[in-house]
C-alpha cells in the first residue's frame, strides 16, 4: 500500500501592534541587541505585566475572519522552561482557555478543494533571539522580541501534501495581510510555521511525528517536508521507528538534525497566570471588532468583477498581494478609471516590477502619479509610446508626469499638417516599401506607420497617422 | 507524593540546575513541606466554590498600545554575568 503523508501545522504570527504584549518597549525589528527592553520583559523581580488590549482585538479579529469561535471567558497560563531566550524562564500562553477554537480555512490544490481545520488560536509573548557563536563555543542573547505579541495557529493534521501546506500558507498569509494583524515578513521573523509530520500507510492509524523547527521560508517548509517524508519512510521500510522528537531544519544542508533529548524534554508544568487577570469579552466590543474587520482578497475579487467588470484574471492579480490592491483602489479612485488602472496594475507595473526584481511588499509608487498618467493617455493628450516611456520614468525615478512629458517632448502630436508633412517625407524617403505596398504587400504599410511614428519622436497621434498614410496612399 | 531523590535529579534537569549534595538534602525538606501545605488545603470543603483561576473577580485590566521609552541599555546590561557586543553571553546552548 501506498504511504501516506500527514501534517498539522502550528503557526506564529507577530502582531503588528505598535507595543509589545505586557509592557511599552517598541515592537520595531532589530534595534541594537537589547535597546528594546524594560524590567517587565526582561523578567526583573517584583514587576508586574499589562496586558496590551490591541493584541486581544487582532486575536479576535483572526478568529473571526478564519470562522472560529471566541471564547468569551479565555485567560492566560504560564508555561514553564528554562532556556536562556526567555529571561522570566516561563511563557505567558494560553493552554486552558485559548482566545479562538474550532476554525477552518478553505484551500484548493490542483483543482480540489478541502477545509484544513484550525483547532484553536491562542496568545503568546515572543522569546529573545539566540545567536550562536561558534568560534568561541558561548551563546549571546538579543531579548529584544521578548514580549513581542504572537498569535499561534494550531491546525488540525488534515494536511496529506506539501502542496497543500504551501497552498494554505499563502492563503493565511493574505489573510492576515488584509486583516492588518501582521506584516509576515519569514525573513524577518515574524510568520514562521513549525511542522509536524508523520507518515502512515493508507487507512492505517497516524505515525509517530517529528515536529521540525527553524523553518525560515515557504521554500524551506517544501523542501523539509520532502526531506521529513523521506526519511520516516526509509526508517518503517527497514523496520525501524520513527522517534518522537524535536528536529531542527538545515536549509544549507538540506537537512534536519534531532535537538538533544535535554532540549526535548518537554515538561512545561503550565499553571494559571497569576499576574493578569483573567480576559472577559462581552457582546458589545466582540461586534465593535466584527465591524473592524477589512474586506478581505476574496470580497475584493468579487466585488471589482462586479462593480468594475474587471476581468477575473485580472482581479486575481489585483488581489494576491494587499499592497497591490491597495495601490489599485488609490489609482482608481484618484482617476475614475478602474478598468484602465487594473490594466496598467497587471500589465505593466508586473512587467516592470520583474524587470526590477521587486516583489508585491516592496512595491513603492505614486498612486496619485499613476492616475495622472491614466487621464493623460485617456484623453489623448499623450499615447500609448509616451505612457510607457512616462510609467517607466516614474517607477524608476518618481518624475514628476507632466514635467517629464514637456521636458521629454511626449505630447502627442495630433496636428493634421505636422502629421501629413511626416508621412509625405516618409514617402518620399521609402521608395522601395512604396512600390512592395502597391504591388500588393500589406505588411508594408505597418513598416510605413512605424517610420512616420518614428519621424514623430514617437509622439504620434496612431490613428491620425494611419488615417493620414491610408490617405496618400490611396491617392 | 512524595519527593525522593530521582524527583530531584528531574527537577534539576528540566531547570538546567546542578545542586550539591546539601542543597538536595534542604530542597528536599522545602519540597515536602509545600506538599503538605498543599495537602491541608485540599482538604477543605469546596463543594459549593465554583471554580477560577484567579482569586480576585475583576477581568480586563488592559494598556493602550503605546510605546514608552525602554530601559537604559547599560543598566539591563549589568545583570549580564559576561557581556559580548551589547548581548548576555553564555555557554553555549545547543549542541549538533
Ligand atoms: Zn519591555
Amino acid at each position: 500500500m501506498k504511504w501516506e503523508t500527514v501534517v498539522g501545522l502550528e503557526v506564529h504570527a507577530e502582531l503588528s501592534t505598535k507595543s509589545k504584549i505586557f509592557c511599552a518597549c517598541t515592537t520595531e525589528f532589530g534595534g541594537e541587541p537589547n535597546s528594546h527592553v524594560c524590567p517587565v520583559c526582561s523578567g526583573m523581580p517584583g514587576t508586574l505585566p499589562k496586558l496590551n488590549r490591541r493584541v486581544v482585538e487582532y486575536a479576535v479579529r483572526t478568529g473571526l475572519a478564519l470562522g472560529g469561535k471566541i471564547t468569551v471567558n479565555s485567560k492566560f497560563d504560564r508555561k514553564n522552561y528554562f532556556y536562556p531566550d526567555l529571561p522570566k524562564a516561563y511563557q505567558v500562553s494560553q493552554l486552558y482557555a485559548p482566545i479562538c477554537r474550532d476554525a477552518g480555512m478553505e484551500i484548493e490544490v490542483n483543482g480540489n478543494k478541502k477545509v484544513i481545520g484550525i483547532r484553536e488560536i491562542h496568545m503568546e509573548e515572543d522569546a529573545g533571539k539566540l545567536i550562536h557563536d561558534a568560534r568561541n563555543n558561548r551563546t549571546q542573547m538579543d531579548f529584544n522580541r521578548c514580549g513581542v505579541p504572537l498569535i499561534e495557529i494550531v491546525s488540525e493534521p488534515d494536511f496529506r501534501s506539501g502542496e497543500e501546506v504551501l497552498a494554505y500558507l499563502e492563503k493565511l498569509r493574505e489573510t492576515l495581510l488584509y486583516l492588518g494583524v501582521c506584516d509576515c515578513k519569514m525573513q524577518e521573523g515574524s510568520l514562521r510555521a513549525d511542522v509536524n509530520l508523520s507518515v502512515r500507510r493508507e487507512g492505517e492509524e497516524l505515525g509517530t511525528r517529528t515536529e521540525m523547527k527553524n523553518l525560515n521560508s515557504f521554500k524551506a517548509i517544501g523542501r523539509a517536508i520532502e526531506y521529513e517524508t523521506e526519511r520516516q519512510i526509509k526508517i518503517l521500510e527497514w523496520g525501524g521507528k520513527v522517534t518522537q522528537e524535536t528536529r531542527r531544519w538545515d536549509d544549507d544542508k538540506g537537512e534536519s538534525f534531532g535537538m538533544r533529548s535535554k532540549e526535548n524534554a518537554q515538561d512545561y508544568r503550565y499553571f494559571p497566570e497569576p499576574d493578569l487577570l483573567p480576559l472577559y469579552i462581552d457582546d458589545e466590543w466582540l461586534q465593535r471588532i466584527k465591524d473592524s474587520i477589512p474586506e478581505l482578497a476574496h470580497g475584493k475579487r468579487e466585488r471589482y468583477q462586479r462593480d468594475f467588470g474587471i476581468s477575473e484574471k485580472e482581479a486575481l492579480v489585483l488581489t494576491e498581494h494587499k499592497n497591490i490592491s491597495d495601490l489599485f483602489e488609490a489609482v482608481s479612485a484618484k482617476s475614475g478609471e478602474p478598468l484602465e488602472a487594473a490594466h496598467l496594475l497587471t500589465g505593466e507595473i508586473m512587467y516592470l516590477m520583474n524587470n526590477a526584481n521587486i516583489t508585491p511588499e516592496f512595491l513603492a509608487v505614486d498612486a496619485g502619479k499613476l492616475s495622472v498618467l491614466i487621464n493623460l493617455v485617456i484623453s489623448g493628450k499623450i499615447n500609448r509610446n509616451a505612457y510607457k516611456e512616462t510609467l517607466a520614468a516614474v517607477f524608476d525615478a518618481d518624475v514628476d508626469p507632466d514635467e517629464y512629458i514637456a521636458k521629454q517632448g511626449l505630447k502627442m502630436v495630433s496636428d493634421t499638417n505636422i502629421v501629413g508633412d511626416a508621412v509625405k517625407a516618409v514617402l518620399a524617403e521609402n521608395t522601395e516599401a512604396l512600390a512592395d505596398y502597391r504591388s500588393g504587400k500589406e505588411k508594408a504599410f505597418g513598416f510605413l506607420v512605424g517610420q512616420v511614428m518614428k519621424k514623430l519622436g514617437g509622439t504620434g497621434n496612431p490613428e491620425l497617422v494611419r488615417k493620414a498614410l491610408k490617405d496618400s496612399l490611396s491617392v | 507524593m512524595t519527593i525522593d531523590n530521582k524527583l530531584i535529579s528531574y527537577l534539576e534537569d528540566l531547570s538546567y540546575l546542578s545542586l550539591a549534595d546539601d542543597e538536595k538534602v534542604r530542597l528536599t525538606g522545602d519540597l515536602e513541606e509545600i506538599l503538605n501545605y498543599m495537602a491541608r488545603l485540599k482538604e477543605l470543603d469546596t463543594e459549593n466554590v465554583s471554580e477560577r483561576s484567579h482569586p480576585f473577580d475583576n477581568v480586563n485590566a488592559f494598556r493602550d498600545d503605546e510605546v514608552m521609552a525602554s530601559f537604559d541599555r547599560q543598566l539591563i546590561l549589568r545583570n549580564a554575568p559576561v557581556e559580548e557586543a551589547g548581548m548576555f553571553s553564555s555557554p553555549q546552548t545547543v549542541g549538533e
